[in-house]
This record gives structure tokens, sequence and C-alpha cells, in this order.
């Protein structure tokens, strides 16, 4: 025997449905990369919203407050009392003289010569409402009063951040949708190729998870392939995104070997992208066939 | 195992194929009823589209009976769930009248497929496949992919698959037709061989000369239905 009939021989051991040539699709592969990368800067582009949100919310909380000069009790509750009857407030809250005292000793000392405003912290109920009008009508009831609007800005870019990711996560699940619809048709071609061996296999006592097993690790490795090349691809594009976040971050910048921010890759998230295309491929090829050999008594 | 009863049985059977506007068609077979003893050679005769190769289906469980009851090897296919199939499929060689090789592999591996379903060592994979190309005369084609043969050589291939993992029953859809004469005088012997050493035979055939030269029982079908059960 040559050694090429010796390959032959243990490649029809191994593939006897002849699925690496039915089922060699560069395009599927092609097809699955474009949608791993898609994937892969999708969910980075998440966990960045995701961040961004995080990092805000705090400055969102008081998104405007209220400094009441000279805040006796009766001042800070008309000032209170018209804060809670505009609809576009949702709470409107003091903040304890004695945690003013406290956030202001570095600077001001134990015993404050100067009187310390009252400051009432309001949260909207509409970050698009006119802080102005709010300011004037404070201003109206309590004379003195300034309402400042400083945290809406952030509150907005948090509220835009939330969205972004969820916008991020529907992209998300849209390209597994698509992978799934992609890597079923490849299947499907394949079983069409494949028919008279199938059948062959089934008429001699092929059970249908052994039928569909070869479909299955055929697509999964496909899958693989692809999804590994798409995670590549990513790879450059973090670079950049890592360069254009730099400044809102905290961290310090760093770079790596080639001068490039090495650390600031997910390479935990990327090596998860093949494998999730990889189980994809898998699970789609599994269900496909077995659908298919439903119809066989 | 030991098996009581018949090999195959079937019970007023009628089957009928998928129409195709959705349904059942006209019934091909009609009311069969047989017994095959254990260590049988049964020959199945009849006018081509009397429903030969349809029996043989209902025999191997790639088609379940519309009507009456079918029981091979102690599984009544009718009712028997789905995943209990394969596993008596394995039980049953059989060579189909269009042959069936699988165009992509060598005749080496398309004779080794069913040991490699049954999950043997590719060593004895190796010897068992290169005797029985031996046998039948194609050990210098193994390495050829059907197409490369000629149609008396892919039969004999066809039968080797059958055969190679000595099954309990065997069924041959016109095992000789592209043979000749001598050809199929030499694959007669390979199935007298094998009944003899226990193996339950069906052999459907036009070939009356075949008959002739190895008289045995005959299950004579027309039109769907069966016309006669002559002892040989
Ligand atoms: N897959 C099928 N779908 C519908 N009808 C079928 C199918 N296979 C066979 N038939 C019909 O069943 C009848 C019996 O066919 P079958 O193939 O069993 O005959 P046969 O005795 O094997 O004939 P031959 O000697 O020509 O091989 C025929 O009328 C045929 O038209
Ligand atoms: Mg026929």
């Amino acid at each position: 025997m040559t050694r090429a009939e010796r390959a032959r021989r243990r490649a029809g051991a191994r593939d006897p449905l002849g699925l690496r040539r039915a089922m060699s699709d560069r395009l599927l592969q092609a097809l699955i990369a474009a949608m791993a990368l898609l994937a892969a800067l999708t969910f980075a582009g998440a966990r960045a919203a995701d961040g961004f949100a995080e990092r805000w919310r705090s400055g969102a909380e008081s998104a405007v407050t209220v400094q009441v000069p000279e805040p006796s009790l009766t001042r800070m509750a008309l000032a209170l009392g018209v804060l809670s009857v505009m609809p576009e407030v949702a709470e409107a809250n003091p903040v304890d003289g004695e945690r003013m005292a406290e956030l202001l000793r570095p600077w001001l000392g134990d015993q404050p010569a100067l009187p310390l405003p009252g400051v009432i912290e309001v949260r909207l109920r509409d970050l698009n409402a006119d802080v102005a009008l709010i300011g004037d009508r404070v201003a109206e009831a309590v004379p003195g009063a300034v309402t400042e609007a400083h945290g809406v800005w952030v509150a907005r870019l948090a509220a835009l951040a939330r969205g972004v990711r969820g916008m991020a996560l529907a992209a998300l699940a849209l390209v597994v949708l698509i992978a799934v619809a992609v890597v079923a048709v490849a299947v499907r071609t394949g079983i069409a190729a494949r028919q008279e061996s199938v059948l062959v296999l089934h008429q001699l006592g092929a059970t249908g998870s052994e039928i569909a097993g070869r479909f299955a690790r055929r697509a999964a490795a496909l899958a693989f392939g692809g999804g590994a090349a798409g995670a590549a691809l990513a790879v450059p594009a973090f670079f950049v995104l890592a360069r254009l976040a730099q400044p809102f971050g905290d961290a310090v910048p760093t770079e790596g070997l080639g001068g490039l921010p090495w650390d600031r890759v997910p390479w935990i998230d990327l090596a998860l992208v093949p494998l999730a295309a990889a189980a994809i491929g898998w699970l789609t090829a599994q269900a496909v066939v077995r659908r298919w050999l439903a119809r066989l008594p | 195992m030991e098996r009581s009863g018949p090999v195959v049985r079937f019970d007023a059977v009628g089957l009928a194929y998928p129409a195709p506007g959705g349904g059942l068609g006209a019934e091909v077979l009609r009311g069969v009823s047989l017994a095959l003893d254990d260590g049988s050679f049964t020959w199945l005769l009849g006018p081509s589209g009397a429903g030969k190769t349809s029996l043989l289906r209902l025999m191997h469980a790639a088609l379940r009976p519309t009507r009456g009851a079918v029981e091979v090897l102690g599984v009544g296919t009718g009712a028997a769930p789905r995943r209990t199939l394969p596993e008596l499929r394995r039980r049953i060689g059989v060579v189909h009248q269009d042959l069936r090789l699988l165009p992509h592999l060598s005749i080496f591996d398309n004779v080794a497929l069913p040991l490699r379903l049954g999950r043997r060592p590719e060593s004895v994979i190796a010897e068992d496949v290169a005797e029985i190309l031996r046998w039948i005369g194609l050990d210098h084609r193994a390495h050829a992919r059907p197409e490369e043969l000629s149609g008396g050589e892919q039969q004999r291939a066809a039968i080797a698959r059958a055969v190679v993992c000595r099954p309990t029953l065997l069924l041959a859809d016109e095992p000789t037709g592209n043979v000749d004469a001598s050809q199929a005088r030499r694959l007669l012997a390979l199935f007298a061989e094998m009944n003899r050493l226990g193996t339950t035979i069906v052999i459907a055939t036009h070939s009356e000369d075949l008959v002739q030269r190895f008289p045995a029982p005959a299950m004579r079908l027309e039109r769907g239905r069966i016309r006669g059960h002559d002892e040989g």
C-alpha cells in the first residue's frame, strides 16, 4: 500500500460521508469570520458603554442642585414645597447640614465663619426638562435660591451609554441568529450533496447521532476556523479603540511590545468568540440533520 | 442470543408509498403473510413491478408496513421506536438492486463501512475487508473508486459490503443482474456457503436459470400478492 493510499484509507475511516469535500465552503468560513468580527466589536462596544455608564452614574444621581442661602427652616421648606409639586421633578432631598459641614471641613475648619447655604438635590423625571424654568420658579418662591444643572449632561451621557449598550446586545443577538441561519443553509447544502450517502449510512444501521455528529463536527470545525479568523481581525480594531478611549479612562497609558496597548485587548472575550462560533455550528448542524433524519423510518 | 420462532414474519401486511399529492397511494403489497425460518434460503420471484424490492425494504426496516405486522429478528418494525431500528439494521446485510456504493469512497472504504459503524478496530477491519475482497476477486481494485469499476465489479463490491459483517439475515435484490454466468455461479456459491454457516437468505431475482442451479423454496409475488410459496 502506498502512502497516498494509506492516507486515503485514514480519510475514509474518519470521514465516510466525504464532508470535507461536500462542506468545504470557503464562503461559510468567510461569513462566520465577518460575523465573529462584528460580534467581537459589538461586544466590546457593549462593554465600553457599560463602563462609561457605570462611571457616570454617580454623577448623574444629583442631576440638579438648588442652593438656598440663609437656610432657615421656612425657606428650605418653601423651596422643597415648590420643587415637590413640579411634574418634571422625581425627587427633591435636602442635603443634611452636618454632612455638608463634614464635606467642607477641610476648607472651612470646624466652626465655619461663613454661613453655609442649604443644598437640595433634585432628581429629574425627564432629563430633557428645562432646568432654567425650574430655577426661575424656585427663585420666585425663595428669593436668592440658585439652581444648577451640572449633572444633566452627565446623566444624558449615561442614558446614552445605556442605550448604546442595549443596542449592542440586540445587535449581538442578531449576529448569533444570522450565524445560525448561515450554518443551517450550509448544512442543508451538505446534506443535499451527500443525500445518497446519508441514506446508505442510515440503511447500514448508523444511528441519528452518528450521522448528525459527523455533520456537527464538520460544521463546528468550519465555524471555529471562521470565528478564530474574525477574532484575529478584531485585535487591530481593539488597538484603535483602546487609543480612542484612553482620555476617558483612568488607567495609566500603557505601551507594550511594538508600542501597542496589548493589555487593553480583552483576550479572554476574544478567545470565547471561536468557541461560541463552534458551539453555534455544532448545535445548529445537530438540529438540522436530526430534523432531516426524522423523516426516515 | 437464542431466538424462538421465525427470523422474518409478515402478518397480513399491506404497503402503500406516499402519494405525490400527500396521503398514501395505492397499495403495492396486499395481504402478504409469510414466515422465514432461521437458516432458510428463499428465492423471491415475480415479474417486474410485482413488489419484490418493496418486500425486501420492509424486511430491513427501510420502510414500515402501512397495514399488518412485520417482525424481523424479533423486532416488530411497525411499532418499534426509531432508536431501536439501527441496531436491527446492523444485523441485516442488504444488496440493493441499484447497489448504492458511496461514489467518493474507495472500494475498500465502501466495504469497510458496516464494520466501522460497528466500531471494530482498524486492524480487524483491514483483515476482514482484505479477505472478503480476495474471495470476491476484487483485491486488486481495493483502492479504486466505484466509478472506475465495471458494472459486475461494482455488483460484487456491493455484495462484499453486505456480507462483510456476517449478518444474521442477508437480503439480496437482483444480485447477479450485471455479472456473467460463471461469476453468477461463483456468487451463488458464496451465498450457499453463508447459508450453510447459518445465515438466513432471501434473494430476489428474475433469473430462472439461477433458481434452477440452486433449488430452494421460492415465493412468487404478483401485483403485490403472494401467488405461491413452493418448496424447491
Ligand atoms: N419509492 C416509491 N414510491 C412510489 N412507488 C413506488 C416506489 N418504489 C416502488 N414503487 C411502486 O411499487 C411497485 C412495486 O415496485 P418494486 O420496486 O417493489 O417492484 P419489483 O418487483 O422490485 O420490480 P423489479 O423487478 O423491476 O425491480 C411498483 O408499481 C412501483 O411503481
Ligand atoms: Mg426491484
